[in-house]
């Protein structure tokens, strides 16, 4: 290892043309020490799994498979009852689009809002942007349950209570805040030549917005609505309470609701639990690429 | 503003580079103040949404409430009723242990980890293996909190539950117990499920935050001979030091604040050993009936959470304005 340092310093000035060479170098070279880490990174992923593959083997097992072998056996064969058992008790579909119309509205809702605050705070650098920033994220510092009681007369009150606009109202606005404070930080950084070029060329705040700011915060937007779908889809305390019936019900509440069914057994439990994360996985799956490009490459140097 | 001040502003701006700047928008010839009317929907919806209830429940505080009859007007009965109260400060002391699991312990393993993915596996192992990795990290974030009750109830249990199972099989039966009933095990249960469930989340945001890492300041370390250690304190720590603000910021919040495992799994038991501020306040209002009450837990830990933030965002403008001023 010292000698190759020694070597590319001493060629340090024809180091620039052969760059991609050594690039290709290192990625091929992996010491005994590389290998560990990779080993360990490994472990780690197989130890946080685990719950996982217990989720998978016991949603496709009969009761008596489970009571006889418990949790941690495959199962002796494929029995799917649990599953179709839990989907049709539940009525899984329209819960399933309970879920994702509540989250999906929530998660751009809530990334218009931000923004629009955002481009105040950290582009208009509104006097007190720091108290604004703090006052806006009251809405993520409060224990949920302090709101139940007041929204509830609220809502109740202007007919919105057991609406789906209710908790997509309040969670546009919890949202919002953990939104409002990231994009507000990484507008803080904007290239001001980008501006300054635009407001040569006569455009207005609101066409900069929608111009300028909004393509190139694009990727950190894509991240916010990933994060904001999943995040609403797993709320659990505010559809509880909010949506009373059945049939507005989200997917969390539902499996919550049959877990307090006695008559419910382990099996259907576990199909109930692989069927509540799918949707979720799959979403993320789907949009890994976009969190890879990351929160944070809107700010352009 | 008038046209000349507009005009000479960017020399004044030259002269105090720090203050004056942050007086002025980004955009040239728009003052801050015109920006107001992009917070009025956002504003206007806070207010509804989180202001008006936290007044309302700061008011429950000074009363008798049990949801039925009006409430009462007692004073500072229940703030000196809460100084009291033994198990207010239990579940105070309960959230420090929520503070390790979910920021110290996942921030710090988080930053090593994505490093070590980004800058090692990443580099020499191929970006296939690392995303795969960090999507596997990740996982335990998107399992709604029910189905994770279920699973862990699975594992934990006492009667053939998987973890005691694993035990017996490699000759540790001893150590089997009743994890989530036991006083003693309970609240490290919890934690260390806290830790499984937040860990992916700093990784993805400290990872996305590396690629704006220019990888020529790693090559120019490395042929200065720093290594590893050196590069990752120098280099990795320092660019994406907002990023850690953010995620220590939120998941603080988080800690301080955790409901939903506490109120799935062990309901603050056995006993109180596991109660944290925002369970007890629910368990106040929904199981005891006690409004007032309830309302002046959650206000305290409201409270708590408040000073927090102040002081961690104005460390942070600090140091973004040294940062500024450079």
């Amino acid at each position: 290892m010292s000698t190759t340092i020694l070597d590319e310093a001493a060629q340090a000035p024809i180091a620039a043309v052969r760059e991609p060479r050594k690039r290709r170098s290192s990625t091929t070279r992996k010491t005994l020490g590389d290998w560990m880490i990779l080993v360990v990174a490994i472990l780690i992923g197989l130890l946080i799994a685990v719950p996982f593959f217990l989720i998978l083997i016991n949603s496709f097992k009969s009761p008596a498979d489970y009571n006889a072998a418990g949790p941690l056996t495959l199962p002796t064969d494929l029995y799917f009852d649990g599953m179709i058992n839990f989907w049709q008790r539940v009525d899984f579909p329209e819960k399933l689009w309970n879920s994702f119309f509540i989250s999906s509205v929530v998660a751009i809702l809530a990334v218009l809002v931000s923004l629009l605050n955002a481009f105040a705070l950290g582009i208009g650098r509104v006097r007190g942007r720091t108290w604004i920033v703090l006052l806006i994220l009251l809405a993520n510092m409060l224990p949920q349950e302090v709101l139940l009681y007041p929204l509830y007369f609220m809502f109740k009150s202007v007919g919105l209570y057991d609406n789906q606009w209710a908790v997509i109202i309040i969670f546009v606005v919890i949202q919002s805040a953990f939104g409002t404070y990231l994009l507000a930080s990484v507008l803080g950084t904007f290239p001001k030549e980008i501006l300054e070029a635009a407001s040569l060329d006569g455009a207005n705040k609101w066409t900069m917005l929608w111009r300028v700011v909004y393509p190139i915060t694009k990727p950190t937007l894509s991240v916010l609505v990933i994060f904001f779908f999943i995040w609403t889809w797993n709320e659990f305390l505010i559809p509880l309470t909010f949506l009373v019936s059945n049939a507005s019900q989200t997917v969390p509440v539902s499996i919550a609701v049959l877990q307090g069914d006695r008559l419910m057994d382990v099996t259907t439990t576990s199909a109930s639990a692989l069927l509540g994360l799918l949707p979720t996985l799959i979403f993320f799956l789907i949009f890994q690429r976009t969190l890879t490009r990351g929160i944070t490459a809107g700010a352009v140097k | 503003m008038t046209k000349a001040s507009v005009a000479d502003a960017p020399v004044v701006a030259r002269k105090t580079p720090g203050r004056l700047a942050a007086r002025q928008s980004l955009i040239p010839g728009s003052t801050p103040r015109t920006f107001w009317i992009y917070l009025v929907p956002g504003l206007a919806l806070l207010t509804l949404i989180i202001v008006v209830p936290l007044i309302w429940n700061i008011y429950l505080t000074f009363t008798d409430y049990r949801g039925i009859k009006p409430p009462e007007w007692v004073g500072l009965e229940n703030w000196v009723k809460l100084a009291g109260d033994t198990t207010f400060w239990t579940s105070f002391s309960n959230s420090i242990a929520m503070i390790v699991a979910m920021v110290v312990v996942p921030t710090l393993l988080g930053l090593i980890l994505a490093a070590m993915l980004f800058d090692l596996i990443g580099k020499k192992f191929g970006g296939k293996i690392a995303s795969f990795l960090r999507a596997t990290y990740y996982l335990p974030q998107i399992l709604p909190g029910v189905v994770a009750a279920i699973v862990i109830g699975w594992i934990l249990r006492p009667q053939n539950g998987a973890l005691n199972q694993v035990l017996e099989g490699v000759g540790l039966g001893g150590l089997a117990r009743n994890w989530l009933g036991n006083p003693d095990t309970a609240l490290p249960s919890i934690m260390v499920i806290m830790i499984w469930v937040q860990l992916g989340y700093p990784i993805v945001i400290f990872m996305a935050a590396l690629q704006r890492v220019d990888p020529e300041l790693y090559e120019a370390a490395e042929l200065d001979g720093a290594n590893w250690i050196q590069r990752f304190r120098a280099i990795t720590v320092s660019i994406i030091r907002p990023e850690i603000f953010v995620v220590t910021l939120t998941c603080t919040i988080a800690a301080l604040k955790v409901f939903g495992p506490i109120y799935t799994l062990t309901g603050g038991g056995p006993g109180t050993s596991t109660i944290v501020p925002a369970y007890y306040a629910y368990s106040e209002f929904f199981q005891s009936q006690q409004v007032g009450y309830g309302a002046t837990i959650a206000t305290a830990l409201t409270i708590v959470i408040a000073i927090v933030s102040v002081v961690f965002l104005m460390a942070q403008t600090r140091l973004e304005r040294q940062e500024e001023e450079r």
